[in-house]
């Protein structure tokens, strides 16, 4: 018996003193880099592209390409804007279409919503409610607009019933979906709490519908422009679709753009306010943000 | 003037519960005393947790007759906060004033949790939930504490924590508590009397009279907890020494 130790075969097997040549081949490198060499502030990215177009506007009106009756330059646009401003035209008609859209939006959120309670809460509510929104949903309410002219006439409550007609289907399919997704064992936590019924929906099923609510929200407000666009340049009596249509009339393709413009314009902060309203009434919410 | 409160928190006699053919509980007679502290043990599917959520109010479909404390605290194996209300709201949402801020404090220093009052429920840690709903059935004073498995979710170190705690709040309010558990140490741990249930019924009852607080460890601990596993249906106690599923 040798008089040291000899090391285990297998276990403490020496390693080959630095082998000349390793073979790495099947090795990924991973290539250092300086991260994003250039940085480009978000505004500005973000902003690109809507310049580029507006310079294409610009350039291919500048340049004669197109005619002015057929697309008037940016800088007509700014002309008309300023003209309907001075006479007046612009803040009634705009007056009179935001009137017609709160009006509108206001029923149709009571309605939607309210219905929506009656039969996310109630079994019964469900079965009388229910079944008539989900046919009265696939109806497109743009067909309605004969309709509501020989019921309801030619003034104001044709326009905001169809607004308000419009508003309430998103809303009512979107809470009565966000109720019936609330979560039953906070229900039963509220139970052994003793909440009673005034309770249980403001403190638990109205917050816990209230993400679908604001889905619900966004589509209501998209709705409710086209609408009343629909509604304003069918049967026109003042607001922006009389603009428009009015404006079609004497041939001024600069005031039709530029109401489009304020229409869409409208239709962007109205959804803001609901991104804003989210960031608001959101925040206990734990979601994906992205990366 | 005498003390014209029952001297028992709950009495079932005769309970009975079934899910279709199936008989959950059976003909079940329990009675807690004001004060007491009882743990059920049982298997799954023993009907121990059924139990409790008819004790809770919150299954009525039975048989027998039930008699339980109005002024009861639930606590359950999930916390089950409201996630739209701060941890303060969350504590006083089940008594009178639920702006109550100061009840909420005192709730939560019991528990360890006053600096995450003002918290969303979504960024406290598993146990601090945990700690947060057991506040919440704390401020409503109760008679009667029916908990259900509160510390099966959290982890080893922190379940042995929110034992501690729970077994210092009932020495300070000496509520009667109910605390269903799949957990033979914790039961050692926190009962006065421990009902081992199967098949329905209460099969076996052990009374605890050690000194507290208690440690695991000692020889008539390890003796309990043989006894108490043999009743459960497992022979061989050291192969599930704190747990059985």
């Amino acid at each position: 018996m040798p008089a040291t130790s000899t090391p285990l075969e297998g276990r403490n097997r020496p390693l080959p003193a630095r082998p000349e040549i390793i073979e790495v081949t099947d090795l990924q490198r991973i290539v250092p880099g300086r991260g994003k060499s250039i940085v480009v502030p978000w505004g500005i990215r973000k902003s690109l592209g809507p310049v580029f177009l507006a310079f294409l506007w610009w350039y291919a009106t500048a340049s004669g390409a197109v005619p002015e009756d057929f697309l008037p330059a940016p800088s007509a646009l700014w002309s008309a804007l300023q003209e309907l401003y001075t006479s007046g035209d612009l803040g009634e008609a705009l007056r009179l279409s935001l009137t017609r859209a709160s009006i509108g939006f206001a029923f149709g959120f009571a309605t939607g919503v309210g219905l929506a309670l009656v039969s996310g809460l109630l079994r019964i509510g469900e079965d009388l409610v229910d079944a008539p929104m989900q046919m009265m949903r696939t109806l497109p309410w743009a067909g309605l607009v004969p309709l509501l002219i020989i019921w309801l006439g030619i003034d104001e409550t044709p326009k905001i019933t169809l607004v308000a007609f419009a508003v309430c289907f998103p809303l009512y399919v979107n809470t009565f979906a966000g109720i019936r997704n609330v979560d039953r064992n906070l229900i039963e936590a509220a139970k052994t709490l003793q909440f009673n019924r005034t309770a249980m929906v403001f403190e638990v099923v109205l917050p816990g519908a209230l993400p679908g609510l604001l889905v619900g929200l966004r589509y209501a407000l998209g709705s409710a422009w086209l609408a009343l666009v629909f509604a304003e340049t069918v049967n026109a009596q003042g607001g922006l679709g009389y603009l428009i249509t009015h404006a079609r009339e004497v041939y001024r393709v600069d005031i039709i753009i530029l109401c489009l413009f304020i229409y869409a314009l409208l239709g962007l902060s109205a959804d803001l306010i609901v991104r804003l309203l989210e960031k608001v009434l959101l925040s206990w919410r734990q979601g994906f943000e992205g990366e | 003037m005498g003390d014209t409160r029952s001297s028992v928190a709950v009495k079932v006699s005769g309970l009975t519960r079934r899910f279709g053919d199936r008989t959950v509980i059976d003909n079940l007679d329990l009675e807690i005393r004001r004060g007491e502290f009882v743990a059920l043990l049982g298997a799954s599917g023993c009907g121990k947790s059924t139990l409790l959520r008819i004790l809770a109010d919150l299954d009525h479909d039975i048989d027998g007759e039930v008699l339980v404390s109005p002024h009861r605290g639930v606590a359950f194996q999930s916390p089950r906060l409201f996630p739209w209300k701060k941890v303060w709201r969350n504590v006083v949402a089940g008594t009178a004033n639920r702006r109550d801020r100061a009840r909420a404090q005192s709730a939560l220093d019991e528990v360890g949790l006053s600096h995450r009052a003002n918290a969303w429920p979504k960024d406290l840690s598993g146990g601090e939930a945990q700690r947060a709903s057991l506040a919440r059935a704390l401020a409503r004073s109760p008679d009667l504490l029916l908990l259900d498995e509160p510390f099966g979710a959290l982890d080893a170190l922190t379940r042995l924590k929110a034992q501690a705690l729970v077994a210092d709040l009932w020495q300070r309010h000496r509520q009667a508590v109910l605390l269903v558990t799949h957990d033979v140490d914790e039961a050692l741990l926190l009962a006065d009397r421990i009902l081992v249930m199967d098949a329905g019924q209460v099969a076996h009852t052990m009374g605890v009279r050690r000194q507290r607080p208690r440690f695991a460890g000692d020889p008539a601990f390890d003796q309990s907890r043989l006894q108490l596993l043999k009743w459960l249906g497992v022979a061989d106690g050291a192969t599930s020494r704190s747990q059985l599923q």
